[in-house]
């Protein structure tokens, strides 16, 4: 019960947000980022550029999404040896 | 029922994730001056070695190992997948290095969590492999460090695992991104108030969007050392250190 409590928290902290800005895109910090480097340094120029950039939006969050994929797929790979390991320790 | 429960929660909460603009935390391939970017990478390389040490005597001493080290190693992939909305409008991802810092050490995460940035570097354009070094320090040397010092303190304290990993990831999180701040901050002195200044004004987008995030990791790891520690007697000798 306890786990549960603390996910369901979890996931609490980060729908509430979305509640209350109703009109924000939830853009990166990071873009802010660059928008104060060249607010301090305007003559900043990036000197290096990605070698492949995800052609858009939707390329891009199907390669966030193999990433947690990937990573789901082992824990629960691990999870289900633990537990196949608790159970036969038990007979 | 409860586990469908926690399940159900889970998927919910990574669907809801999948809504938000993706965004990237690290500092962006180019945006760091080229002296800084060698700067970074030689402060870093010697962890990365020291970390590859610690992973070869980990498992030579215990080959059942390697199952926790994957175990470790997915679970900072996932969460640092994760483009989580923070209360102040903007998104950010957590770091995922805790978890693997309580087993292993911070050492070893400074490779797993290498390894994280480079693949979203190589392929998400998240990053970049000039500032890899700098991110690398930031959330694979920093955090977990920083993280182990907190969980080292609060476990002599005698606080109860399950409460410790909240705050020992809720410490690599903030760590992390102020450590980041501190990075740009040094590479863009602001003209009047120098290093400090320019400091305040990253810390002010990253680490308070961090903030409602690193709770949120916070919970989300001590749910995953509350369940290591639960089937604790079958994880053939991986224990936290």
């Amino acid at each position: 019960m306890k786990n549960l409590a603390l996910v369901l928290f979890a996931v609490a902290i980060a729908v509430i947000p979305l509640f209350m800005w109703q009109d924000s895109e939830f853009g990166g910090a990071d873009g802010q980022a660059e928008e104060l480097i060249t607010a301090i340094q305007s003559d900043y120029e990036p000197w290096a550029n990605p070698l492949f950039e995800p052609p858009g939006g939707e390329t891009e969050s199907l390669l966030f999404s193999l990433q947690a994929a990937i990573g789901a797929g082992v824990i629960g790979y691990v999870i289900g040896t633990v537990r196949a390991r608790a159970k036969r320790e038990k007979l | 029922m409860k586990k469908f429960m926690i399940i159900f929660t889970l998927v919910f909460f990574f669907w809801i994730n999948s809504f938000t603009e993706p965004a990237a935390m690290h500092i962006m391939e180019g945006f760091l001056p080229v002296w800084w970017t060698v700067f970074w990478w030689v402060v870093t390389i010697p962890f990365i070695i020291w970390g590859l040490k610690t992973l070869k005597t980990a498992i030579d001493k215990n080959p059942e190992a390697k199952l926790m080290i994957g175990f470790a190693g997915a679970f900072a992939f996932v969460l640092s997948a994760l483009k989580i909305p923070s209360v102040t409008g903007s998104s950010s991802h957590p770091v995922g290095t805790a978890l693997g810092t309580m087993l292993f050490g911070p050492a070893a995460m400074t490779v797993l969590g290498t390894i994280v940035l480079l693949f979203q570097a190589l392929l998400l354009a998240h990053g970049g492999i000039t500032t890899l070094g700098a991110n690398a320090f930031s959330m694979a040397v920093a955090g977990p460090f920083a993280a182990y010092a907190v969980y080292r303190l609060l476990k002599k304290a005698g606080v109860k695992t399950g409460v410790n990993a909240f705050f020992t990831a809720f410490s690599a999180n903030i760590v992390t991104y102020s450590v980041t701040s501190l990075q740009l901050a040094l590479a863009f002195p602001s003209e009047s108030g120098g290093v400090f200044a320019s400091f305040l004004e990253f810390a002010g987008i990253f680490a308070v969007t961090q903030l409602s995030l690193a709770v949120c990791e916070g919970l989300l790891t001590a749910v995953a050392v509350n369940w290591l520690e639960k089937h604790r007697t079958s994880l053939k000798g991986v224990n936290f250190s």
